[in-house]
């Protein structure tokens, strides 16, 4: 079987996962190649952990991951970073949204927020980027736009056509909206180096 | 999607359920009903869209198969949709229109959910198989969904039986490419009236007769079975393993099985083929069943008197995976994942701005013990709101509090309340409130009226004026509907004025008689529209008591190192419950621009 390339996004519920996922998705289709997705909608988007399983190949079977598979993970999320560790594995290139979102567990004081995440990024991931997309996403004219700076990350570090990425975001966001999506789009691709 | 932007005969890029929404397109159907459920939800949802076909929420799924076999019998292809739990609701009608058959094609789509990702059990559907006397396909992915929700049309029209489309929820929420087929043209058939009183009339003796009728097509869909394209055998000459699987489950097999290995793949759930099964157990010298859930294949297979494995290797509950499936064939991990680190959970709360954050901070102040139900306010249940003390299934909040009642006594009795959702009280609730008021409850029922159906999305139901199909229709009036069961104490709250509505819901349930609140004010998500100027705090003033925390809300942000409450600005929608917790007046509350009164 040939090459699957696996790419897992994580994060909260509402910040926009399943349109990262989407484009994704919509982008290997154009590329001809074979593509599955997969995540769960009802509760999750009430502020609970939200991932997304996206498989493109020649052929793909399960929709979901194995084991330490990822080779991208796309996190909206620091901690969420880690909440599907058993996909993620030594070799998986990492983009990681540089935002605490504090669970309301944690705000009442019953659990407590991890506070050496990025001690902990880097003893065990080979390779991954802090991205400050919120603050890149305001640059660009919204907040709402940060899943897009992320998604610009991720389309640094895959081998895809940049414009391809482009095309379908154009497509895929509010018309009103396609000007400050493009910048964020190329505020993310330019905070990851190759 | 829309119908204009699709070309035939095309690869396009859909969910399982979008799939399954263009397949009833394209197989003509003329009605579909339903009652959403995750995962199930979004194919009406998107069937919707192609405003070919009219579409309609129905009150519960037993309403929406009733509306559909109608349709049936006059002539039209029907498509009914619905979750595991929601077949429970439409049992009835699905056992008996077994027997009276079907005109145009009638197909329900099933959507199990393995792993219990939004749902309060996991059972298994294809036991409505046998139970009801149904034929059951099952598709492996969003390809098959479409392609075998084509063919259970043309199934339920050639052997005149209803079928059901079983699904898991990754398979309706997961994404793949499919091939869409040229539609079918049905335009020409015209629907019509038929009088067969003994088809269609299941008084006992015609339903003798047909009962006799649906095992010979059993039979006869046994026979179909064993040269149907939907099971699919892939022999290899390695006889050692055969794998017998379907739907989801099929996909994890093909990523993890060895080469060397055959697998059998069943397309159509009920009626198995006899043949078919036996034909692959004895061309392999060791058979393997994986499937979700209950030992539904394995036993099958065992019954032959096939030696197998199954449910011993891979387990009763949840869902499958490729990890879980490698692990029971005893394929050893390859890979490495980095070292584990505990993380706090992060469950769904209810949302900024949710009406029912402030029905639960008054019903926990009076110490209620709270019956629920099925929505959204099920969240209510974490800390730190605390808040639902029983919850079973749609609609049953109501009589569970008035069994309670009828058991308990003194200050006990009077704890116990019902909170019910507006769609779940239209689902299932009235039926239970007309047998309170028949039945001399003195309970406290609280609907909790959002206006909509949110917890699966939003979606419009009888109390919310309008349709699926976006046309303006009656809502229901509750005060009235309450009245005319023969409620006699029936009042209005506020869930954003928790003073006003603590005196109300105290002397409500004071009360020895029986009453019903109607809390109501519209979801934040689905009516934006409700959303105020954020409050924000007066850091001179905060003394960070935390009481305000106590509400639960995610947009009070504690600020650990300034030992104060902080406001996040761009979830606060300015509704004010968390501010008479505040014991120094610290909220600023700007003035309201957007809310009338109740």
């Amino acid at each position: 079987m040939s090459k699957i390339t696996n790419i897992l996004i994580a994060g909260v519920g509402g910040q926009g996962i399943l349109l990262a996922s989407e484009i994704l998705s919509e982008i290997a289709l154009r590329l001809g190649l074979d593509v599955k997705k997969s995540e769960v909608h009802g509760m999750a988007q009430r502020g609970g952990s939200v991932v997304s399983h996206v498989r493109i190949g020649e052929k793909v079977f399960s929709p979901l991951i194995a084991q330490g598979a990822s080779d991208f993970l796309l996190s909206f999320e620091k901690m969420e970073t880690l909440r599907w560790q058993g996909l993620i594995g030594p070799q998986t290139v990492s983009i990681i949204n540089d935002t605490r979102i504090v669970p309301t567990n944690v705000n009442v004081g019953i659990d407590s927020y991890p506070e050496d995440l990025d001690a902990y990024f880097q003893q065990n991931m080979k390779k991954y980027f802090l991205v400050d997309a919120s603050q890149l996403a305001t640059e660009a004219g919204t907040i709402k736009a940060t899943n897009v700076v992320l998604i610009g990350s991720l389309a640094r570090l895959m081998h895809y056509d940049k414009q391809i990425w482009l095309d379908v975001i154009q497509e895929k966001v509010p018309p009103k909206t396609v000007a400050v999506n493009t910048k964020a789009f190329e505020l993310g691709y330019n905070a990851v180096a190759q | 999607m829309t119908q204009t932007t699709v070309e035939y005969a095309e690869k396009v890029l859909l969910s399982g359920n979008e799939a399954i929404a263009m397949a009833a397109v394209d197989a003509g159907v003329k009605l579909a009903s339903g009652y959403p459920g995750t995962p199930s939800t979004e194919i009406l949802e998107n069937l919707a869209k192609y405003r070919a076909v009219y579409c309609e929420w129905a009150p519960n799924e037993k309403v929406a198969l009733e509306v559909c076999i109608g349709a049936s019998f006059a002539g039209a292809r029907a498509l009914s949709t619905m979750k595991h739990v929601g077949l429970n609701v439409a049992a009835d009608p699905l056992f008996t229109a077994a027997y009276t058959g079907v005109r145009g094609g009638l197909v329900v789509i099933c959507a199990d959910d393995p792993g219990m990702h939004s749902s309060q059990n996991e059972q298994d559907n294809r036991h409505y198989g046998p139970a009801a006397k149904v034929l059951i396909l099952e598709p492996s992915d969003s390809d098959e969904a479409y392609h075998f929700t084509r063919m259970a049309f043309d199934l339920s029209e050639e052997f005149d039986i209803p079928v059901i489309v079983r699904t898991t929820t990754r398979v309706n929420h997961g994404k793949g490419v499919v091939h869409r087929a040229a539609p079918l043209d049905l335009s020409g058939r015209h629907c019509s009236l038929e009088v067969n009183p003994q088809k269609y009339v299941m008084i006992p003796a015609f339903a003798r007769a047909r009962h006799v009728v649906l095992e010979e097509t059993l039979n006869k869909l046994r026979l179909h079975a064993a040269e149907s394209e939907l099971n699919r055998t892939d022999m290899k000459n390695d006889r050692s393993v055969g794998v017998i699987t379907s739907g989801a489950s099929y996909q994890y097999v093909m990523e993890v099985i060895p080469e060397n290995w055959s697998v059998l793949k069943l397309g159509m759930i009920h009626p198995l083929s006899d043949d078919v099964l036996s034909r692959f157990c004895s061309s392999v010298e060791r058979v393997i069943v994986v499937e979700e859930l209950d030992p539904y294949i394995e036993t099958a297979v065992k019954a032959l008197g096939f030696k197998c494995d199954g449910k011993n290797l891979f387990g009763l509950q949840g869902e499958l995976n490729p990890d879980l499936v490698a692990k029971g064939f005893g394929i050893p991990s390859s890979s490495t994942t980095i070292p584990a680190k505990a993380l706090p959970p992060r469950p769904p709360v209810l949302c900024p701005g949710c009406p029912h954050r402030g029905t639960f901070t008054v019903l926990k102040k009076l110490k209620t013990f709270v019956s629920g139900d099925i929505g959204c306010y099920t969240l209510g249940v974490n800390k730190p709101l605390d808040g639902i003390h029983a919850c079973v299934c749609m609609g049953a909040s109501l009589g569970m509090a008035h069994g309670m009642g009828h058991v308990l006594s003194g200050a006990e009795k009077k704890k116990v309340v019902a909170v019910i959702g507006d769609s779940t009280f239209l689902h299932t609730g009235i039926n239970s409130l007309i047998n309170m008021v028949y039945n001399k409850s003195t309970g406290t029922v609280f609907i909790l009226d959002n206006r909509t159906t949110a917890m699966t999305g939003q979606q419009e139901n009888p109390g919310y004026g309008t349709t699926l199909m976006g046309e303006a229709t009656n809502n229901v009036d509750m005060v009235a509907l309450c009245r005319a069961v023969g409620v006699e104490h029936v009042y209005k709250g506020n869930p954003f004025d928790t003073v006003k509505l603590h005196e109300l819901a105290k002397r409500e349930i004071e009360r020895d008689e029986l009453s019903v609140v109607i809390v109501e004010k519209e979801c934040v998500l689905a009516f934006r529209e409700i959303i105020e100027e954020p409050l924000t705090i007066d850091a001179l003033k905060c003394i960070g008591c935390k009481a305000c925390l106590k509400v639960g809300c995610p947009a009070l942000v504690w600020d650990g190192a300034g030992k104060k409450v902080t406001v996040d600005i761009t979830l606060c929608t300015g509704c004010d419950v968390c501010v008479p917790e505040c014991p120094v007046d610290a909220f600023i509350v700007p003035e309201k621009k957007n809310r009338g009164e109740v």
